[in-house]
């Protein structure tokens, strides 16, 4: 595994007055429940994971599961209670008020749900901003947004103001603003849920087209579960504040860690999630076919050609060595075998 | 039984009522009991109880303690008075230079810190007033008179009116377009060719310091607030009082720490203008989204960058509706400081109206109105102007009103110069048009006012008669014959009722303020005054209204009509009713309910207009007529907020009442209009303006708790 950017340590976070106190007291067991009969409202619980360089981390719950609040504590929007973050080996807590501001200002990015761009600047000077926040002078911060107004297609709008923007050209804006400092670090919070179904599509589509040229470390948070299994390189699944699930799209799907991630799993179309890889069997040389397909293939594109085979086909790598093999029944067993309903 | 169980509330309200009722009853008048008129409190009788309290003597009018409570705040006022007496002439006292004597001199640290500000005040007045008029006191203040003398030519000349027409009507044009530029330069053009140029530019000259000043305090302080919980708890009762202070009543303290004159008037104008600025500053700070904040953070802002950059621009609006408030607080004390010296339209308002001159006071009151409604709309304009983008544009486009700006004062000086040589010998009218030579319609209104009187004198008067003797006198009387406890009791008991323990103990709190106060009669008075402006005025307002709702465009006419009378300083409401009746209580009591509709009216139109539309269309399908829909949805979602209406009614028509005192009335209000006269007024003004604010508190209390309790219940907000 490459070298690791973000490193979380069983990180609380605990809302509430004595929140510190009684998260010393409950000795790293803390339950939910009898600390919000103290009055305390537990946001995230006992959170750990890494997130690789170049990796694309999903986290994924629905209201109220603390996703955003883990967000915002390795952002350090606010103060985790307790455990321990490191950005890139560095203790995010232990920074004082300067050195995080300069963290902010050269690592890190954030794109938010509702935009939040600055009513008073233009589309281009919005971009600009944590440039001059910086100290760039303002030909060069201009001239540098101006290039990001192009990556995110927004060229001829520059001297729009955010009002004059629907809501997925805004968020264009915002996707651009974050990216203006060159970050490592991109964190993006619900980015695509203010926008209706057409455009976030669209947008996915375009996120992903961005990700591919910009290789960013990325945290996104979202409570739509098939735009979990689009984007992720692994999902983090949430609930209550705490992770129920850390793992790749394609092993939640086929193994979900608990009923409440099960819940989510059902309604998969896996075909359209699981590439050939997870479901191929080991490799046998009997009965194989003449048809080969690649390991990376998601199932839905190359079912068809499977069915119609009566053996075994192959399954190959990247550099066309044999690596496994499929059976067409299986095929049939992934799509409709793992439902509910549908066995 | 059943009904008790079923109208739980209803049977505690009339349990109260009974009880109320009962002791009003049971409670006889004490035969040496009578309404104390005049100065009556302060001149030695022997019939007077004496209490020491802090060495002070109280003397008071003692009666059965459930009839009159004891005046036991009674040395409050003579307190407040020593305190700054002592305050201003003994505490601390300092070496200070003296720079026109050339040697030290003792004074105590607060008349010297008061004599500097004194004087840094007198320096902004005075130099926008010459830049506006023209005078050498700013050239004197950093030379000498004789330094003036040697060179008579430094004088400041002041703008020709031209130009100060012309730069009103550009920058108009600039905020809003050509509507507002024509008015602003008709309003200018107008006051010029009346006469009232000097005095307009004396009280805009006053305006233009007190509220830049009144901006930057509450700005800094809802600043202030919004970062520090501690600082937003201290602030927040004063916020409070002040809103629901009468004006009048600052202004007597104002005259002991800093004498009479502009200066002090505008001190005291910002004193009452910080704090709605304070609140709609903490307001749009608060309004801002929290993600807006966090994208601050998260592009590296340090604390000064993020207020600087993103909080403050980002709640603009709401900065500069606090803008547009301030300025029309401005106004409204320009007017009313006119009593501690302000020079200016207020001054001559002042004047005319204790002359009776109707004409002369519809003159100046007219200006001052026109120059409020000017400012009212371009600093609305300013708050609702989106920024524009200038970038492509050239260099004529983006400077074309600088260059047009610059261009009237070259045609202004040279207009003022070809004036010197028309108006040979007599006014330079290009110049300046002085007061007094300009055309005056004083006569005309006048003569009009004269045969006004002279041809429906029979029927005002009788209307003045059975107002008076057949509405006025019996509500008043049966107001006085109140027992204290009975009154104690009903408004203790309603704060019970309405939200409560903790609202019992706020009402009863400032009830008993009220009832300890030597003034517990007067507040009466006050109280039954403002009691029928608010009553006749909700009725008016709440008809018209509803009836003005049921059309779109009237419903947007009458909200217009409302911005424009709110604009008026209160005082200006005092010239048409004294036009018709005289000096009479029924002059501010017209005063009052035209002055209180305002509110009412409003609140009821945005009330009404504030049921969600689908709501609308679910009764619309439920197939309810126009009449059902008013009665069974409109009205009672709207009522919480026409409650709030009611509790703004309130304010202003007491507010109007204590303004009343100027015409003379029997109330707290004409005691403050004679503290300033008093040289121990001070603290008898203050106490006296905390009166009148409780008795606002009160029925502000009760009434936002129980819209506080509405709403929730109704699920709206």
């Amino acid at each position: 595994m490459s070298e690791t950017v973000i490193k979380c340590e069983s990180v609380y976070k605990i809302f509430g007055q004595n929140a510190k106190k009684m998260l010393e007291e409950a000795n790293g067991n803390v339950d939910a429940k009898t600390f919000q009969e103290k009055g305390c409202i537990v946001g995230v619980n006992n959170a750990s994971f890494e997130v690789a360089k170049g990796e694309m981390l999903v986290v994924m719950g629905l209201s109220g599961s603390g996703k955003s609040t883990l967000l915002r504590c390795i952002s350090r929007l606010t103060d985790a209670t307790g455990g321990k973050i490191f950005i890139e080996g560095q203790d995010l807590l232990e920074l004082n008020n300067k050195e995080l501001i300069e963290l902010r200002r050269s690592k890190m990015g954030m794109v938010f749900q509702s935009f939040a761009l600055l009513p008073h600047k233009t589309v281009v000077e919005n971009i600009a901003f944590p440039l001059q926040i910086k100290g760039t002078n303002t030909e060069d911060s201009i001239n540098r947004a101006m290039e990001m107004v192009k990556l995110v297609g927004l060229d001829g709008r520059e001297n729009y103001f955010p009002r004059e923007l629907s809501g997925g050209q805004q968020q264009r804006v915002g996707i651009a603003r974050s990216l203006a400092v060159e970050p490592d670090i991109w964190f993006l919070d619900e980015p695509f849920s203010a926008l209706d179904p057409l455009i976030r599509k669209e947008m996915q589509d375009e996120f992903l087209r961005l990700q591919e040229k910009l290789q960013k470390t990325i945290m996104f948070i979202t409570h739509d579960f098939d735009e979990a299994l689009k984007l992720a390189d692994r999902i983090a699944i949430m609930k209550d504040g705490i992770i129920e699930q850390l793992d790749t799209p394609a092993n939640i799907v086929l193994n979900p860690a608990t009923e409440y991630v099960r819940k989510f799993t059902e309604e998969v179309p896996r075909e359209k999630v699981l590439i050939i890889e997870d479901v191929m069997d080991a490799l046998s040389k009997d009965n194989l076919g003449d048809l080969k397909v690649s390991k990376d293939e998601i199932i839905e594109n190359v079912a068809e050609k499977i069915l119609t085979q009566e053996k075994l086909v192959g399954v190959v790598d990247s550099n066309n060595n044999i690596v496994g093999s499929i059976k067409p029944s299986k095929i049939i067993d992934t799509v409709f075998g793992g439902r509910k309903n549908g066995s | 039984m059943q009904y008790l169980k079923k109208y739980p509330k209803l049977f505690q309200w009339l349990f109260l009522l009974i009880v109320f009722f009962a002791l009003c009853f049971a409670i006889e008048v004490p035969e040496t009991y009578k309404f104390i008129r005049g100065q009556a409190e302060f001149v030695k009788d022997p019939n007077q109880s004496v209490y020491f309290f802090l060495g002070k003597e109280v003397r008071y009018y003692a009666f059965d303690v459930f009839w009159r409570l004891p005046p036991l705040l009674g040395w409050l006022p003579i307190w407040i008075n020593d305190s700054l007496f002592f305050l201003m002439n003994e505490w601390m006292p300092m070496e200070f230079w003296n720079e026109d004597t050339q040697e030290f001199k003792t004074r105590p640290l607060l008349l010297q810190i008061s004599r500097n500000l004194t004087a840094f005040m007198t320096f902004l007045i005075e130099l926008i007033r010459e830049i506006l008029l023209g005078g050498l006191e700013t050239i004197v203040a950093f030379t000498s008179w004789d330094f003036i003398d040697a060179y008579p030519w430094l004088e400041l000349p002041g703008l020709p009116w031209t130009i100060v027409a012309a730069g009103a009507a550009i920058l108009s044009y600039k905020l809003s377009g050509k509507g507002l530029a024509l008015f602003a330069g008709l309003t200018m053009i107008y006051i010029s060719i009346f006469g009232q140029w000097k005095p307009s530019m004396q009280t805009l000259s006053f305006i233009l310091v007190a509220a830049p000043l009144s901006f930057i305090f509450g700005l800094g302080l809802g600043i202030a607030a919004y970062k520090s919980k501690r600082v937003e708890k201290a602030l927040y009762p004063i916020l409070l009082v002040m809103q629901t202070m009468p004006q009048y009543a600052v202004l007597v303290p104002a005259l002991v720490l800093f004498g009479v004159g502009d200066h002090a008037a505008v001190i005291i104008t910002m004193v009452v203008a910080v704090p709605p600025m304070i609140l709609l500053t903490i307001l749009g700070l608060r309004a801002i989204p929290p993600e807006v904040i966090e994208a601050g953070r998260m592009s590296g802002c340090t604390n000064w960058q993020l207020m600087l950059k993103v909080l403050i621009p980002t709640a603009r609006r709401d900065i500069l509706i606090g803008v547009n408030q301030v300025i029309m607080v401005c106004f409204s004390m320009a007017v009313i400081s006119a009593f501690i010296g302000a020079k200016g339209l207020g001054f001559n308002l002042l004047l005319a109206l204790n002359q009776l001159n109707i004409g002369l006071a519809l003159e100046a009151g007219l200006c001052i109105s026109l120059i409020a409604i000017l400012l009212d709309k371009m600093s609305l304009a300013w708050a609702n102007k989106q920024t524009d983008y200038f970038g492509n544009l050239t260099f004529f486009q983006r400077n074309k009103n600088t260059i047009f700006f610059a261009a009237s004062v070259l045609i202004g000086i040279v207009l003022a110069y070809i004036g010197t040589f028309i108006f040979k010998g007599s006014f330079n009218y290009l110049f300046e048009v002085p007061h007094n030579k300009g055309i005056s319609t004083a006569d005309f209104w006048n003569k009009g006012v004269d045969w006004i009187f002279d041809t429906f004198f029979v029927y005002i008067k009788a209307f003045n008669t059975w107002l008076i003797v057949d509405v006025l006198q019996p509500m008043r009387a049966l107001y006085l014959r109140m027992p204290a406890v009975a009154t104690l009791v009903l408004a203790v008991g309603a704060g019970y009722l309405i939200g409560g323990i903790r609202s019992a103990l706020v009402v009863a709190a400032l009830t008993l303020f009220i009832a300890l106060s030597p003034w517990w009669d007067r507040a009466l008075v006050t109280l039954y005054m403002a009691t029928f402006g608010v009553i006749v005025s909700c009725l008016i307002g709440f008809t018209v209204g509803t009836l003005c709702f049921q059309n779109k465009k009237s419903a947007a006419f009458m909200l217009g009509v409302c911005d424009i009378f709110q604009t008026f300083p209160s005082f200006v409401y005092l010239i048409p009713v004294m036009m018709l009746f005289g000096i009479t209580d029924t002059s501010v009591l017209i005063a009052v309910i035209v002055y209180a509709t305002i509110p009412a009216t409003r609140y009821t139109i945005e009330g009404l207009r504030s049921v969600p539309v689908g709501l609308h269309e679910a009764a619309t399908m439920s197939g309810v007529n126009k009449f059902q829909r008013l009665t069974k949805i409109e009205f009672p979602l709207a009522f919480p907020h026409m409650m709030l209406g009611l509790n703004q009614t309130i304010v202003f028509a007491l507010f109007m009442v204590i303004i009343g005192a100027f015409i003379g009335t029997e109330d707290l209000g004409q005691y403050i209009l004679k503290a300033l006269s008093d040289k121990n007024g001070a603290g008898i003004g203050l106490t006296l303006g905390i009166c009148v604010a409780f008795i606002g508190l009160i029925f502000d209390n009760l009434i936002r708790t129980w819209v506080g309790k509405r709403k929730k219940h109704l699920g709206i907000d």
